[in-house]
């Protein structure tokens, strides 16, 4: 077998068994971690397939931020897995047969000769000096604009959502606002007040 | 590297609402409370000029640009023109009701004109890509607004499921996309279309066919979310129901214009050539979507959710025109099909935006007028708003004269036309069905005595404008035929018969 | 040179690749441990004088041999492994700390050719790597159970995704203007320009055209390998040590060793894309290593300062830095540079 081949059914064989535990394991810490580790092969056959561009945003982009935000929210939650799996014998069934009819369809599919290596046939070898970020980002912002600057405004349209949503001024909390205490003067806090003496 | 700046001038209308929006996200941002008026008022003068410039650039030729992801034809600017009056209708009728409520903050109005970017990108996408990412601005848009009123459990519900059924429909799209690519090696909705009446040629029709129908399969489900059809149509009435009824205003409106638009593109303009596997698909969910949308709907005593379910038996409808346009393989029903859909989306819109108006109407702070009950007697309340109420249920039951009827009668013309006559019969019987729990709401509203006697008080701007919404029912069900027309025109000029 | 590793090479026959690789692997590991083990002497000798202190002096002539016996001290030390952990993520999270501050050492070049994967995307791949430092903290924090490690594990996952935003953009400029990913390239082009050509090479470098950048980047660096002012994330006297709060013996060593081999990482950094690599401040001296070291090491004397000159950041003030100050200066920069490149008065063609 050739390294590489043997290098991609590593990969794959690691990847599909993570994603596997990523809905097997009980505990959602474990299980976003198991997630990552999917990325990371993901990432790896990303690397095998000369896409290193992208390999490397997936590691930088969800491993890197999105997955540790993740975790950070799911490693303060106090997520009871066996209240949750209740129920789960009752639509096991319903979701077995589905799952299956699925899977049978994917394979007939994907397995018949459409898919095979003749109908894709492996691309010519790139020239010295290309580099695949270079050219990904010539696509993107010359024939891939529209939609690029649209994803842009997606992530805004969700970033205003997320805003809208969470954001509100609490009433009664107790917050002190340091810059307000500095800036007291005397005359703010002190009234003089001149009175007559007083005779005993 | 040989390229070319783009064309901008037909995406005009598109380029003004995303730079607008922008403006006011920003404006918004530095005003004062007091000030936050401008966020509602920008919105909507930003959301007129566009239907403006749309008018005033329409013309009947096709333009594609942005390299091939952006078409510029006749139906996407009618689409664009109806889809921006929609959601001014629905933002005005929809203004009092957030004021009242607490959530009329300039994000609520953003994240509208946001929505309506996506429906505007989604009726002038050309491409997988576009279509797509019109497609996700709108739902985020419409998913953000569910929720927008944070305090209600109910909403937030809703907002969940929508959030994770929507998130499921669209991996079904992009899924069946990229089956299609697999198959074509073409994201563009015409360079598809070319790539399988190519290997139709070639292959004598029999080729990547069953990858192409795997990814037909996926797309169609995830239209038929979209759109709200059964098997796919649990989030409607949670959602209807769940979210603030300013919202599910905009919900049940604009955008079934433009999944429409998507199901044309899609299917008519990407996919034609499979016609015969989608129109299958079409019936199958139509006839679902007519027995349980109408069945369902007598089962209910909450308006908005007998109004979601009445919707989907409405979409079931626009779905029988979509799949009567070829007959084993003969196109010659193709242009009366689609018109009849066209009409039947632009008046359901009507009908929905009057419906939901009513309500808005009805409800004031801290009290939704969302049950049957609570029209009892309305027309001792208000005889007018009562009689308006009656033109829209009895529009909506497609009793002729109104608009309702002509958009259904076209329907049934065309299934007949299609010799699908069995399929004409079960949906004049289900309109039938549908007809009682219409009329309920007219004989709550004449014949029983009002339980809530607190008199209407609304703004004079939705009272005028609703009015004339709910006139415009009953005077374009005398003059349909301008309206059917004009559709005909625009799909003639859009996709060459 | 190759004629000398023939009969080596023929040794090992087919193996040889792996065996060479291994060999420069450990060319750069090992001098890197020494590198990292001195860095702590350095540290206390350094703060020590600053605050008119001896500093370590008992251990060897001048406490010299002092790194050497900490190293003993904490090799003996016994590893625990409090029993309310979660064990498989408590002994993972130590290596996933030491294993992405070694792993960036791959394509970082010390002199012209002198790396070990010469690889196109070389800064991507910092990026990349880098962004992983974060999951040594997180996995031993939450593993230990306990609430200072949990509380040390909440900040470093707050505070390292907020500087790594600000990072990046300042990394983007610094591509923006080599046009290149590769960190050699980017040494080269810094050799070239007006100032280089007056033999007033460090004029040329890129801190110069990119000073705000180059600002971030350094304080952003300190923010990412938690040091002082920006180290919350320890903060002895706020929350003991942080993460490390459970861990003894080598375990913890491992700790301590990634946050010192990724202050030489972020140093070496720095040094190569804003203050020219191995390149020759000035014209009439050689390029080579011994600049890379002297630069590296000024950078990392700035880290030792500034522990030793400024108080404990406040968290919300470093959030507000990150968030409120970096980013917006970063992305603004970034759009000047991209006007810069276009316009006539670009230094870059």
């Amino acid at each position: 077998m050739e390294f590489k081949t043997f290098v991609f059914y590593l990969l794959a064989t690691v990847m599909v068994f993570a994603a596997l535990r990523v809905v097997t394991v009980r505990n959602p810490v474990h299980a976003a971690l198991f997630l990552v580790l999917t990325f990371f092969n993901a990432a790896g056959i990303w690397l095998l397939l000369q896409a290193e561009f992208l390999a490397i945003v997936l590691v930088m982009v969800y491993v890197g931020a999105v997955m540790v935000l993740f975790l950070f929210v799911v490693m303060m939650l106090d997520i009871n897995i066996d209240r949750l799996r209740e129920g789960f014998w009752s639509y096991l069934p319903v979701g077995a047969v589905v799952g299956v009819i699925m899977l049978a369809e994917m394979v007939l599919v994907l397995s018949g000769p459409y898919f095979g290596l003749d109908a894709m046939p492996e691309p010519p070898a790139a020239q010295a000096g290309y580099s695949n970020t270079r050219e990904l980002g010539r696509v993107l912002y010359t024939e891939y604009v529209y939609p690029f600057e649209l994803a842009s405004l997606v992530l805004l349209v969700a970033m205003v959502a997320a805003v809208a949503l969470t954001l509100r001024k609490r009433t009664g909390s107790r917050h002190l606002d340091p810059a307000q205490q500095i800036a007291v003067k005397r005359a703010d806090r002190i009234a003089l007040v001149s009175m007559p003496a007083e005779k005993e | 590297m040989n390229f070319v700046v783009p064309d901008f001038a037909p995406a005009v209308t598109e380029l003004f609402v995303a730079g607008m929006s922008l403006v006011i996200l920003l404006l918004t941002v530095f005003m004062r409370e007091s000030a936050r008026n401008i966020g509602y008022v920008l919105t909507q003068l930003t959301l007129i000029v566009a239907a403006l410039l749309t008018i005033f650039t329409m013309d009947g030729q096709v333009r594609v640009t942005l390299s091939d992801m952006y078409v510029d034809d006749l139906m996407g600017d009618v689409l664009k023109i109806l889809i921006c009056f929609s959601v001014i209708t629905a933002l005005i009728y929809g203004r009092g009701y957030a004021a009242d409520r607490g959530f009329d903050r300039p994000e609520y109005h953003l994240l509208a004109l946001f929505s309506t970017l996506g429906m505007m990108v989604m009726v002038t996408a050309n491409h997988f890509l576009s279509l797509y990412i019109g497609l996700e601005m709108l739902s985020l848009s419409l998913y953000g607004l569910v929720a927008f009123d944070r305090d209600s459990a109910r909403s937030t519900e809703a907002a969940m499921k929508y959030f994770i059924l929507g998130a499921l429909a669209s991996g079904l799209l992009l899924y069946g996309m990229s089956m299609v690519y697999g198959a074509t090696g073409n994201l563009s909705l015409s360079g598809v279309a070319q790539a399988i009446y190519n290997q139709a040629a070639v292959y004598d029709g029999v080729s990547s066919k069953t990858v192409l129908m795997f990814g037909l399969v996926f797309i169609v489900a995830g239209l038929a979310f979209k759109l709200g059809v059964v098997p796919f149509h649990m989030w409607v009435p949670d959602v209807y129901h769940g979210a603030p009824t300013s919202v599910t205003l905009m919900i049940g409106t604009a955008p079934k214009l433009a999944a429409f638009a998507m199901a044309m593109r899609l299917l008519v303009g990407g996919l034609f050539d499979l016609a015969e596997h989608w129109q299958t698909m079409l019936m199958l969910m139509a006839v679902g979507s007519l027995v349980l949308g109408n069945i369902a709907a007598i089962a209910q005593t909450n308006l908005k959710r007998m109004l979601a379910y009445s919707g989907i038996s409405h979409m079931g409808f626009l779905l029988l025109g979509l799949l009567s346009g070829v007959v084993e393989g003969d196109r010659f029903n193709a242009l009366n099909a689609y018109t009849s859909s066209m009409f039947y989306a632009i008046a359901y819109v009507v009908m929905s935006l009057a419906s939901f108006g009513i309500i808005i109407l009805l409800s004031r702070s801290g009290f939704e007028a969302e049950n049957i009950d609570d029209l009892k007697g309305l027309n001792k309340r208000s005889s007018w708003f009562a009689a308006m109420m009656m033109i829209i249920m009895f529009s909506m039951a497609g009793i002729p004269f109104f608009i309702g009827f002509f958009a259904k009668l076209s329907v049934l013309q065309s299934l007949v036309a299609a010799d699908m006559v069995w399929l004409a019969v079960l949906a004049v019987m289900m309109s039938l069905v549908g007809a009682f729990y219409y009329l309920r709401v007219v004989k709550v509203m004449y014949f029983d005595e009002p339980v809530d006697t607190a008199p209407i008080h609304a703004a004079s701007d939705i009272r005028v404008l609703l009015s004339a919404n709910c006139l415009a029912i009953a005077f374009l069900g005398l003059l349909p035929q301008q309206l059917i027309d004009l559709c005909q025109l625009a799909l003639v000029a859009s996709f060459q018969g | 040179m190759e004629a000398l590793l023939e009969p080596i090479a023929s040794l090992f026959g087919a193996a040889w690749p792996a065996v060479w690789t291994l060999a420069k692997i450990v060319a750069i590991i090992a001098p890197l441990m020494i590198a990292v083990a001195y860095l702590t002497y350095f540290e206390r000798k350094i703060i020590g004088y600053m605050q008119v202190r001896i500093g370590p002096n008992r251990v060897g002539p001048l406490g010299l041999l002092q790194p050497i016996a900490d190293g003993v001290k904490l090799l003996l030390k016994e590893v625990l492994v409090p029993s309310a952990t979660s064990k498989g993520l408590f002994i993972l999270g130590p290596i996933l700390a030491i294993a992405p501050s070694l792993a960036a050492w791959a394509v970082v070049p010390f002199w012209d050719g002198g790396v070990l994967a010469d690889v196109d995307a070389g800064l991507l791949f910092i990026l990349a790597i880098t962004s992983l430092e974060v999951y040594g903290v997180i996995i031993a924090g939450w593993a230990s159970n306990s609430k200072y490690p949990f509380l040390g594990t909440m900040r470093a996952a707050a505070q390292m995704v907020s500087y790594e935003l600000a990072m990046g953009f300042a990394l983007i400029c610094v591509l923006m203007i080599s046009a290149s990913l590769n960190l050699s390239e980017i040494v080269r082009v810094q050799g070239q320009g007006q100032f280089a050509d007056m033999g007033l090479g460090f004029l040329s470098w890129n801190w110069l055209p990119l000073f705000p950048m180059f600002v971030v980047y350094l304080i952003s660096g300190i923010a990412e390998t938690n040091r002082a002012p920006f180290d919350v994330v320890e903060g002895e006297s706020e929350i003991v040590a942080g993460h490390m709060v459970e861990y003894s013996g080598m375990t913890f060593a491992l700790f301590f060793l990634a946050e010192y081999a990724n202050m030489w990482l972020v140093s070496i950094l720095t040094s190569i894309l804003f203050l020219g690599g191995w390149l020759s401040p000035v014209g009439f001296l050689p390029d080579g290593f011994h600049w890379l070291a002297i630069k590296t090491s000024m950078v990392v004397l700035m880290f030792l300062w500034a522990r030793a000159t400024f108080p404990r950041f406040r968290y919300d003030h470093i959030m507000r830095l990150g968030w409120k100050v970096f980013l917006p200066v970063t992305l603004f920069w970034v759009l000047v540079v991209a006007v810069w490149i276009m316009s006539p008065l670009s230094i870059w063609n």
